[in-house]
């Protein structure tokens, strides 16, 4: 009887209207499109802070804006695209593909789940407000005493950065639940598809790391607001006991994300390149290994602050360690690709883009685990080059590949090719030029944080620059693409790339519940060039390579 | 729960094929987080314990709160009692030992008051010395979560008295018991690190 209602109410539901996007939903696949396009916004609002930047960096001088208001808009930079772009964006796919990928109608939690997301814009909003009170300036690393200091805006952004921190918690808790007790029947372990790991590795690591960097946020807040004595040198307190608290969390965060952004690379090569993925358990391996040993780095960003010269040696070898699971990545995709099929789609350029410009970050990142070059380079433009390729030239890239990857599904409309490339190429270029004179100027001395620079930089920081604006400009060509093809674009059907894992054996967008009929796995997600085993009946092997 | 009607009948099918209800499996992932967040202030605790140690310790009062802490202790055993209560099918006796539990709840929550009351009275706050900061900070979030904790209890209380668990059907039971008995775990740590060594 119960069902027979609901069965009426549903077939007297009109078509769902946009407006759920706007309204408190519990359907992942809404609140993951709520996830992807409320932080697209933030992250041009980052993008344009970051524009700010680069145009008081045009040339030496203190001549946009002052050194104040450069520390905030450099600060809220930061803030913005870590906290309300890359980390919740990469959210949203997981909220988006996950549920779709291991064949579940919905997350385990969805309230929790709606409640997550909707924590994200007031905190953004409380971030932003700042400004009118005198933002936050000490930095998104937020270093005691400068934090402490610093007017009221600093609270605010306290406050928001734990909203945020409390929303990961929330989506790490339901991703690993849904995982854990949600898969089809047949989806064993070891046929999970790859960006499912990713968010698996990224959600224990935000379990474990997040509640730490939420304490140490507490603790400065109390010492804004409450006068208790954590980090102010004059009542006994320690400031170096918040930069163990909070890289303890940010190094780790950025494993957070990265590990999804390999998994949509995962996604995307073997699908791209007509074969099955090299070394599948290995990859999945390596995230966890990376997730693992993450969490034992987090003093290298701490050689010069006077800790234990005996403790940095391990620091170094562990943060090194972490070279050997990357690189278990990279020259499992190269393999992957190699002599495959390959059809250069725009997912794939990101893809490409994301391995060469990911590699650069994280052999630079070698070099800062070393000792000896840290000390020459800390606090430098190295930094600054080496963070950029490694989560714009890595992580950007890789969700461009997804938000192409996936456009066909979550729209149903295909979008269009040539804006795509177009897109790329703006972006790739841009990313190279904006951040590879940093290097050098951070190699001859260039502090970074400061408004103000030796005319010798001069020309380095312009081409940095231009190189900025570029990338700046290449988010037109995406956002008209993504808009237009939307409104009209050609209908895509419902798995347009022929791709085997689940998210593709529904219709484009999938129906509400997910699937018609709850899907039965029987072999691995990226078999390809093996009889198509999904098919009731038997169908002849296609030729090697198809 | 109230999802939508429309798919519920098989949303958690899976879940339940690999036997673990997906409920507990959430909370017990939550509860992971909150050790880390406790042990980020036991972190701060501890440095400042170690590294910068004050007389104010001396004057903790180390015998009310080793009764305080045999009071927290009991209401994990009340707790058990009331799940073995309706787990053999009697909702009175869960009722009864739920509200035991509450009384040994706000009996903890009131000896802590009455600890921090007589500590100010010897000058030690929030802001007279780390050790104030990080001994009220570190124990005050734990007495949040005793807080959170019975009124959490009095819903499930409340929830009982109205008939709402039976013996097939008790995971709301079960699941305040997981966080319950995770605080006061999180205070035998707490009370040894700070009281006893």
């Amino acid at each position: 009887m119960e069902r027979m209602r609901s069965l009426a109410a549903r077939l007297r539901r009109p078509a769902p209207s946009w407006l759920r996007y706007f309204r408190w939903n519990t359907d992942h696949k809404v609140i993951g499109v709520q996830y992807i396009v409320t932080t697209f916004f933030f992250f041009l609002v980052g993008g344009s802070l970051a524009m700010l930047v680069r145009s008081e960096l045009l040339q030496p001088g203190v001549d946009l804006l002052n050194g104040t208001e450069y520390n905030r808009v450099m600060t809220n930079h930061g803030s913005v695209m870590l906290f309300l772009w890359i980390i919740p964006v990469l959210a949203g796919f997981g909220n988006y593909i996950v549920p779709l990928m291991i064949g579940a109608r919905d997350m385990a939690f969805p309230r929790l789940n709606a409640l997550g997301y909707w924590l994200i814009p007031p905190a953004g909003l409380l971030m932003l407000a700042s400004f009118f009170v005198g933002a936050a300036e000490a930095g998104w690393t937020a270093y005691v005493p400068l934090s402490i200091r610093a007017p009221d805006g600093q609270t605010l952004w306290a406050v928001s950065v734990i909203l945020l921190g409390t929303s990961s918690i929330m989506s790490a808790v339901n991703f690993l639940t849904t995982i854990v007790t949600m898969r089809a029947e047949g989806l064993t372990i070891w046929r999970l598809p790859l960006f499912v790991w990713g968010i698996v590795a990224t959600s224990v690591l935000s379990l474990t790391a997040t509640p730490v960097l939420t304490a140490g946020l507490i603790l400065v807040a109390l010492d804004r607001v409450a006068g208790t004595q954590f980090f102010l040198v004059a009542g006994g307190g320690d400031p170096v006991l918040w930069q163990n608290l909070f890289w303890f969390y940010s190094h780790p965060a950025v494993y957070i994300m990265v590990l999804p952004a390999m998994g949509i690379i995962s996604e995307v090569f073997p699908v791209f390149s007509r074969k099955p993925i090299f070394g599948y358990r290995m990859i999945a391996l390596s995230s966890m290994a990376i997730a693992v040993l993450g969490l034992t780095v987090w003093a290298h960003h701490m050689f010069t602050s006077g800790m234990d010269p005996r403790l940095r040696v391990p620091y170094m070898v562990s943060s090194m360690v972490i070279a050997v699971p990357t690189g278990v990545k990279i020259f499992s995709w190269l393999a992957t690709i190699w002599n495959g099929k390959l059809r250069f789609n725009t997912p794939m350029l990101f893809a490409m883009g994301f391995i060469s410009q990911f590699l650069i970050g994280g052999l630079t990142g070698i070099f800062l685990a070393a000792i000896p070059i840290d000390l020459h380079v800390h606090d430098t433009y190295f930094v600054v080059a080496h963070l950029h390729f490694v989560l714009f030239g890595g992580s950007v890239s890789a969700v461009y590949a997804g938000l192409y990857y996936w456009y066909p599904k979550i729209t149903g409309r295909m979008y269009d090719e040539r804006l795509g490339h177009t897109h790329f190429w703006m972006n790739f270029v841009g990313t190279n030029l904006a951040y590879l004179p940093m290097f050098l100027v951070g190699l001859l001395g260039m502090p970074r944080r400061v408004a103000d620079y030796d005319p010798s930089f001069t020309t380095l920081n312009q081409l940095a620059s231009i190189g900025g604006f570029l990338l700046g400009a290449s988010v037109l060509p995406f956002l008209w693409n993504a808009i237009i093809s939307w409104l009209r674009g050609p209908v895509a059907d419902a798995n347009p790339w022929r791709a085997l894992t689940l998210e593709w054996q529904t219709s484009s967008p999938p129906p509400e519940n997910n699937f018609e009929r709850l899907p039965v796995v029987t072999h691995g997600p990226y078999d390809y060039g093996e009889a198509a085993p999904r098919s009731p009946e038997p169908v002849p092997s296609p030729a090697a390579g198809e | 729960m109230t999802y939508p009607a429309t798919h519920h009948e098989d949303h958690f099918r899976a879940g339940h094929a690999l036997g673990l209800d997906h409920l507990k499996v959430g909370m017990w992932l939550f509860l992971g987080s909150e050790v880390m967040f406790f042990g980020g202030l036991l972190a701060a605790f501890l440095h400042y314990k170690v590294n910068n140690p004050t007389p104010e310790a001396g004057l903790l009062d180390v015998g009310l709160v080793g009764v305080n802490t045999f009071v927290l202790l009991t209401s994990s055993f009340t707790v058990v009692s009331g799940l073995a209560g309706i787990q053999r099918g009697d909702p009175a006796a869960m009722n009864l030992y739920l509200l035991a539990t509450i009384g040994l709840g706000v009996a903890f929550l009131g000896g802590q008051v009455y600890e921090f009351v007589s500590l100010f009275r010897h000058g030690i706050t929030l802001s007279s010395s780390v050790f104030g900061s990080s001994f009220f900070t570190l124990t005050g979030f734990h007495g949040l979560h005793v807080l959170v904790g019975i009124l959490w209890a009095a819903s499930t209380f409340l929830r009982g008295m109205r008939g709402s668990y039976t013996r097939e059907n008790h995971i709301g039971v079960e699941l305040f018991g997981l966080y319950w008995h995770f605080v006061d775990i999180v205070w035998i740590v707490l009370f040894t690190i700070i009281y006893l060594i």
